[in-house]
Parts: C-alpha cells; structure tokens; sequence
C-alpha cells in the first residue's frame, strides 16, 4: 500500500511540475515568437496541455488522498480543449482581416499586408448569392 | 513531494502570468491583446485548481469553471467586435 501511495505521489508531483512547465514555455513563446500568426502556437497548445496535466494530476490527488471524486476537472479539461481551437480561429481571422485591409500590417508574417485571393484563406471568400434579391414592395 | 512539487509549479505559472502581462500591455496590435488575455485565463485556471491542491479543497473548481466560460465568452466578443464592429448583429 506504501509502495502505491509512492508512486502515487511521484505521479502527481510530476504532472503539476509538468504542467507548470508547459504553460510556461507556451507563455515564453507567447512573448518571444515574431509575429502573431507564430503566436498563435504557444498558448493554443503549450499551455492548454500545461492545463490539461494539472487537471490530470488533481484528478488523481482528490480521489487518493481526500476520498472524494468530483467531476470538476473533467468538465474543465473537455471545455477547455474544446474551445482553445475556437479562440485561435477566431483571432487569426481577425488578424488576417485587420492586415489584409492594411489596419496591422505585420512584415513577420508571411501573409501579404493585402487582401489575399480567396484561394489562399477560404474566410476571403464570398458566399455566393443564392438568389436574386427581393423587388421592393409596392 | 507534492509541496515541493507545487512551489515549483507555483513559481512557473506566476512566471507565464508575468510574460503573459508583458505581452498584454506590449501589444503590438490589439489581436495580441486579446491573445494574450486568453492565455493570462488559462494560466489563471491551472493557478486556481493547483491552490485547490494546496489547500486540498475541491472549492475552487467552481472558480475554474467559471473562469474557463466567462474566459471563452470575452475572447471571442473582443475577436468577433474586432471582426466586425459589432459583437451581436
């Protein structure tokens, strides 16, 4: 039983050592990466797994040594992974919008301080016109 | 083990709090800002459930919850205001 509590222990300790390091390289990354199409990269997976083996190890600290299991964590984690991607798609494309008509250019990207032709980014597309529009009322 | 684990952890989340506000107030452009507010809420939210440890109460998960919705919720009006001009059209 000692035997499971040590391992159980070395486990935890090392998921919350883990987890403090990855969100803090995904931090470092935030700060030193070039430009914000570079930044993107660092919180969107470094420091949202730095978050997830922090979950991890919580999730197994309650049960061991408080005798309790609550479904918290769980809840964290699944909303977490689930909208990080969202978060980041939504940024970027505020971004590729903003450069393209010229508000941020940033010569660190390699997207043009232009309007891209639609094939590069599908967001400069336009939805085609599915019908004529309507006559005005009389 | 786990208290020493925890200091150390302690430490480096406060450290990619610490570059995380840099990037914040450095900008450039305000795309790094939001940016740079949704990762200050993911690192606020391991800061939070690792108190919970410290402290060994499952208190503060509701805490984590809520910072992970209301987090959500405010980068996307910001990125979406930024898109458009307007948040609900």
């Amino acid at each position: 039983m000692t035997g499971a509590m040590a391992l159980a222990e070395l486990l935890i300790s090392a998921l919350i050592v883990l987890g403090g390091a990855f969100a803090f390289i995904g931090s470092w990354g935030l700060t030193r990466l070039p430009s914000l199409m570079t930044r993107l990269h660092g919180p969107t997976k470094a420091t949202t797994l730095g978050v997830g083996s922090i979950l991890i190890a919580s999730m197994l600290f309650f049960p061991i040594y408080e005798r309790s299991f609550t479904a918290h964590e769980l809840l964290i984690t699944m909303f977490l992974f689930i909208t990080a991607p969202i978060t980041a798609n939504m940024i970027a494309k505020a971004h590729l919008h903003r450069q393209g008509h010229g508000v941020d250019p940033n010569p660190a990207d390699s997207t043009d301080a232009t309007i891209p032709e639609p094939e590069r980014w599908s967001t400069f597309t336009r939805p085609p016109r599915e019908q004529e529009p309507l006559p005005p009322a009389e | 083990m786990i208290a020493t684990a925890l200091v150390i952890g302690f430490a480096l989340i406060t450290a990619a709090i610490l570059l995380n506000l840099w990037r914040l107030f450095a900008g450039p452009t305000p795309s790094d800002r939001i940016l740079a507010l949704d990762t200050l809420v993911i690192n606020a939210i391991a800061l939070t459930v690792m108190f919970g440890i410290y402290e060994r109460t499952a208190f503060y998960f509701e805490a984590g919850v809520l910072l992970a919705l209301v987090g959500f919720v405010s980068s996307v009006a910001y990125a979406k205001f930024l898109l458009r001009g307007d948040i609900v059209e």
